[in-house]
């Protein structure tokens, strides 16, 4: 039975901190339309607090006077107002919150496809797409419950209690000292409390993510679970999954709402102890039944938003999670670029000087020395993994050497502006990935704005121009992430019209005709002929037939490069 | 006509039905014991003032403290049973949609694997919302909202119609209202978050094309557009979700005052009428929380849809003859097994021209066959044929006397399969990846599929060997050592008839003979053997070939026969022969 990859050797997140501040000021730097919103709600927090107090003053004084069995108009009226503008506060407040939450998400899902576009191909290797699309979508969505439930409660946890105490102060002082003391026991309790609720979130948090990923690569698997009568036993993998993520939920919540418990607790029974000597002073005639009820009323709101900001901090907590990990992912690279230079446009030549390149596990280049001249054809042949593709890849700017350089009419291409240097470039990858979007503009990949006709020449150079008949909706057909409904050699074509389309001086190719028919290969390698005419090309070949039309071969083997000096006698064929 | 997606949810939850009515019952108690507390606090307070014994007070202290604990457990205990209950529908729900992904031959044009994801992942997550955050303290709201007016009715019938007017309108109207208002709004936020893991998704795995096509700027550009798009529904809806909001607490406040000034005017006692007030203001804030439940109703409901869309059964398209057909299992253990399609015929649509049109072939055991022709001539659909998962549209395609679609899907994997097109390579260790073909095979089985496939020697240098995790869709892999997996895997499966389509693409020329000579010897006298190849090269050593094209076989026999005599064949063979001689001449 096949099941995913829970641990090992995936990076989790990364390093998430261990004690969460209950706001994360990167905000501010990183999302600076924040700052007068935030502002906002702190203003709208103050005027809250006044409301609270005048709301129970009236009231009291309204059921004081209604005890006797008299309705005191002033007091019903002022009761009445102040509830009409609480309504409208709380409107204001929940919009600015809201705002903020949308403003941030906005800008952090932008910025996190931002940082996947510019941080390049490489970097992208070891994430995995399902974990940022969770994080994009609904891990983001998460900083709502932040926003509109946590931080507008966190400013008036701060308003409110000196708001009361000050009003109990002047009311009636012995209780306003009761409730001073015993104020400070919820954030005690909710800090012991909320950090164990805090790292089994954190936990609960990754489970998700992984569960997203795990079933991306499940469904995208499908077809060949299928084929090995295995996706029926799968079912039983993913209620596992869910079950694992029920067990840790609830793990989690038990300890989330006890800490909710404890806090209810000790608010009540702080109440409580205000209370008592209020009734008894009461029975005694000491205190009037208007401030007996104030006391009533008002002691429970200073206690309130404390609790409340703590429970809902457990909600809001996968939202803090998911904005400190789109903050680490989004993070500034460390090394600021160097100044990027305009690369030279149509070069005379390309030279590999000494270049070695090493990944994780292995070195796939080494100590490569190489010249291209312009309008040179090259083949690239060798062992599967031999290579052949970091060479091009080192030509794209997707891999940097670990030693030696790239240099583009003596440029180095580490200094030069990449975006202009690809401009020179068109590429037929090994594997193809088709956008969600229509045949047309997967075509137009690299010239959007190319005319309807160049877009027809380009189906037919890459003899593509059948399929798109068979297809149901011609050239406007949407074509799915992973290329749903076109056979693999109808993308590799696809590809093809993509680089015949981008018209540029330099063309490499990966394997262009894998997966093709030999008829399909014929066209194509006819279309490949017209394409690299008057062009410089590199060709990664696995099929001879690329050969006929090569300047020069290249043999990659073991990372090591040699040139082969004969020219295959089927040439001449 | 499909049900309500809320009639489906409770259908699915009815075995866990105790727990959830439990969990509403505690969640009612919750709330009145909130209701009992602040009503019977005031009371004590307003009769303090009028100075009775202590006596007269005593039972009322008890109670407020009881009430005061005890509103605190019960709302621990209902938010605990709610989650447990609703967890473990969750689960069903999750292993059930993946099971109806799997019941449904092709994924539709628009399935995108992002959108998927959010499926899952998402809109699962609002079934659970239905059931907790609008289900259960709908069930406190009303229990409160109704024994808050029986109770003010026995105290003042008066009294009692201003507060019933109040609920009305905190518990239907204000939730009405929240569920048009945001409906609209809502129904067009999940569509785009879906587009937004789309574009998450073309953006990570399509990053280099779209870097190297200098295409990643406007690529981001249509996905921010759509993150503006999110905020701006996101932000209207809260304008107008949060005026309800202020209408509530209106609502709230404006009740209170109607009912002190209507018990006044009926002459209730001042002391009830404080009680009164109190008790309205906690019973309508408490019935609030229907605007709440409707809000997020509303906002479920085209997940919801979604997911119900995928919890539905599929209208049985199986033939009653499937469950009529059984087939002996000891026919899957033996090791012969023969295999005849005859006069087959598919169409994909009415009106389109046959993919497959009168193929008919025999497959004894042993057989050795290959099938060859230009792409589009439909070898794919006959190996679908061939594996049971495309049921010809006429003739017959039968194994060991049994139809090939009349199996059960798990037996028929065991007889017929083996390495198809976009076989996948899951983010998994390659011991896992490979086990998926034979899940109990031995080391010495591993290693020896391996060898055959030629993955051995990448498997021995990796530092965690037959735990090396390979990436999502095998992208940490070069393209030679997936294909070279996913070949180690179909063999290691072994089953009767094996197939396999293309499974030297992507190698170089000398490899792929290496590996298919290699397949060859590694195959039992008395399995079968089917090839779909591009390549000529090495066919000499099949029983027969068929050249297919445009859906019918265009000619038949063996390599030797078909290089002699004029056709597809013979100019293929001639073209690749040359090609590759001097390809192979020129490796040094």
């Amino acid at each position: 039975m096949l099941v995913g990859v829970p641990r090992a050797g995936r990076r989790q997140g990364t390093g998430a901190p261990v004690s969460r501040r209950p706001f994360d000021p990167r905000l501010l730097r990183r999302v600076p339309a924040t700052r007068r919103q935030l502002l906002a709600l702190g203003s709208l927090g103050v005027i809250a607090a006044a409301l609270i107090i005048t709301q129970a003053t009236a009231l009291a004084t309204l059921l004081a006077a209604a005890a006797g069995g008299r309705l005191d108009r002033p007091a019903l009226a002022a009761f009445v107002a102040t509830v009409a503008a609480r309504a409208l506060l709380l409107w204001a407040q929940g919009v600015v919150a809201a705002r903020t939450a949308a403003t941030v998400k906005a800008t952090l899902r932008t910025e996190l496809l931002g940082a996947v576009g510019t941080r390049g191909p490489a970097w992208l290797s070891g994430q995995r797409a399902g974990q940022i699309a969770t994080l994009a979508g609904r891990g983001l969505d998460a900083l709502d419950a932040y926003f509109t439930g946590y931080l507008p409660q966190l400013v008036l946890s701060v308003t409110v209690p000196v708001a009361v105490l000050a009003r109990l102060t002047f009311a009636d002082w012995s209780t306003a000292l009761i409730v001073g003391v015993t104020l400070p026991l919820i954030p005690i309790f909710g800090a012991l409390l909320g950090w164990q609720a805090q790292a089994a979130t954190e936990r609960q948090w990754r489970r998700l993510s992984l569960l997203g990923g795990h079933f991306l690569d499940m469904v995208a698997g499908l077809p060949t679970l299928r084929a090995f009568g295995r996706a029926r036993a799968q079912v039983e993998v993913v209620r596992r999954m869910a079950d694992g993520h029920r067990v840790a939920t609830m793990r989690t919540l038990r300890i989330a709402f006890l800490s909710a418990l404890v806090l209810e607790l000790v608010g009540t029974l702080s109440v409580a102890l205000v209370a008592v000597p209020v009734g008894l002073r009461l029975l005694g005639g000491g205190l009037t039944l208007q401030t007996a009820l104030l006391v009533l009323l008002l002691a429970p709101e200073a206690y309130l938003p404390l609790r409340a900001a703590g429970s809902r901090f457990h909600a809001s907590m996968e939202g803090l999670t998911a904005l400190d990990e789109a903050f680490t992912v989004t993070a500034p690279a460390s090394a600021p670029a160097p100044a990027r230079r305009i690369p030279p446009s149509a070069p005379s030549e390309l030279r590999f000087d000494a270049v070695t390149v090493e990944y994780d596990r292995t070195v796939a280049l080494r100590d490569v020395s190489l010249t291209i001249r312009a309008g040179e054809r090259i083949a690239v042949i060798g062992p599967s993994g031999a290579g052949k593709s970091t060479l091009l890849g080192l030509l794209l700017g997707f891999v940097t050497p670990t030693q030696g350089r790239v240099l583009v009419d003596g440029v180095d291409l580490a200094t030069v502006e990449l975006d202009a240097w690809r401009r020179e470039l068109a590429w037929v990858p090994q594997r193809a990935h088709l956008f969600a979007a229509s045949l047309t503009d997967n075509i137009r990949l690299g010239r959007p704005d190319a005319p309807l006709a160049a877009v027809h020449a380009a189906l037919r150079t890459a003899a593509l121009d059948d399929v798109v008949r068979q297809l149901p909706e011609g050239l406007d057909t949407l074509l799915g992430e992973r290329g749903h409904g076109l056979s693999s050699g109808q993308r590799q074509r696809v590809a093809l019209a993509r680089a015949f389309l981008r018209d540029a001086p330099i063309v490499l190719l990966d394997e262009p005709t894998a997966r093709l028919d030999g008829a399909a290969e014929a066209a194509v390698l006819d279309a490949t002929r017209r394409l690299v005419a008057g062009r410089t090309a590199l060709l990664v070949a696995h099929r001879p037939a690329l050969l006929r039309d090569a300047d020069r071969v290249l043999r990659v083997d073991g990372g090591r490069v040699t040139e082969l000096t004969s020219v295959p006698a089927a040439a001449a064929i | 006509m499909t049900p309500a997606p809320e009639r489906t949810v409770l259908r699915l939850a009815r075995p866990y039905l105790g727990r959830l009515v439990g969990a509403g019952l505690l969640a009612a108690g919750t709330e009145l014991a909130g209701l009992a507390l602040m009503a019977t606090a005031t009371w004590l307070l307003v009769t303090a003032a009028q100075r009775p014994p202590l006596d007269a007070l005593t039972v009322a202290i008890v109670a407020v403290r009881a009430l005061a604990i005890s509103r605190g457990v019960l709302r621990y205990t209902e938010r605990l049973a709610g989650h447990d209950a609703v967890l473990r529908i969750i689960t069903d729900v999750r292993a059930r949609v993946f099971g109806t992904l799997i019941g449904r031959p092709t994924p539709p044009a628009d399935h995108r694997s992002g959108d998927a994801l959010s499926r899952l992942v998402s809109d699962v997550e609002a079934v659970q919302d239905l059931l907790l955050r609008v289900l259960v303290p709908a069930t406190g709201a009303t229990a409160v909202a109704l024994l808050a007016i029986a109770g003010t009715a026995t105290i003042s019938p008066a009294a009692a119609l201003p507060l019933a007017v109040g609920l009305l309108v905190a518990g239907v109207l204000l939730p009405a209202a929240a569920t048009a208002l945001t409906r609209h709004t809502a129904d067009r936020i999940a569509p785009l978050r879906g587009a937004l893991a789309t574009d998450a998704v073309d953006l990570t795995q399509g990053a280099a094309e779209l870097a190297a096509f200098g295409a990643t700027a406007s690529a981001l550009d249509r996905a921010a557009g759509r993150a503006r798009e999110l905020a701006r529904l996101e932000r209207r809806l809260a304008v107008a979700g949060w005026a309800l909001d202020g209408c509530g607490t209106l609502v709230a406040g404006a009740t209170a005052a109607a009912v002190v000034i209507t018990a006044l005017r009926a002459d209730v006692d001042g002391v009830l009428v404080a009680v009164l007030a109190v008790g309205t203001l906690t019973a309508v804030e408490a019935t609030l929380a229907l605007v709440g439940a409707a809000r997020q109703w509303s906002q479920l409901r085209a997940a919801l849809h979604r997911v119900t869309a995928l919890l539905l059964p599929d209208p049985p398209a199986t033939d009653p003859a499937v469950v009529a057909a059984d087939p002996d299992r000891s026919a899957v253990e033996h090791p012969g097994h023969t295999c005849e399609i005859d006069a087959v015929e598919v169409r994909y649509r009415d009106d389109a021209a046959p993919a497959l049109d009168g193929v008919s072939l025999d497959l004894p055991a042993g057989r050795r066959l290959a099938i060859v022709g230009p792409s589009g001539a439909g070898k794919s659909t006959l190996l679908g044929v061939l594996t049971g998962a495309l049921r010809p549209t006429a003739g017959t395609a039968i194994l060991d006397g049994v139809p090939l679609w009349a199996y059960e899907p798990e037996q028929r994997a065991a007889l017929v399969g083996g390495l198809l097109a976009e076989a996948y390579v899951f983010h998994a260790t390659v011991r896992d990846n490979l086990l998926l073909g034979r899940a109990d095979a031995t080391a010495e089985e591993l290693t020896a599929a391996t060898a055959t496939a030629g993955l051995d020697g990448w498997v021995r240098e990796q530092p965690a060997g037959w735990d090396t995790i390979v990436g999502e869709d095998g992208a940490q892999l070069s393209g030679g050592q997936r294909q070279r997996l996913a070949l180690a895997r179909a063999l290691l499966a072994a089953p009767g008839v094996l197939v396999l389509d293309e499974p030297t693409e992507g190698l170089d020329p000398a490899a792929a003979d290496r590996v298919l000579v290699a397949v060859l010897a590694s195959l039992a006298p008395d399995r079968s053997l089917v090839l779909v190849t591009h390549r000529l090269r090495g066919l000499d050593a099949f029983d027969e070939i068929l050249v297919l094209d445009g859906g019918r076989i265009a000619q038949r026999g063996s390599a030797v026969e078909l290089a002699g005599s004029p056709g597809w064949y013979r100019d293929q063979w001639q073209m690749q022969e040359a090609a590759e001689r001097g390809y192979l001449a020129l490796a040094p």
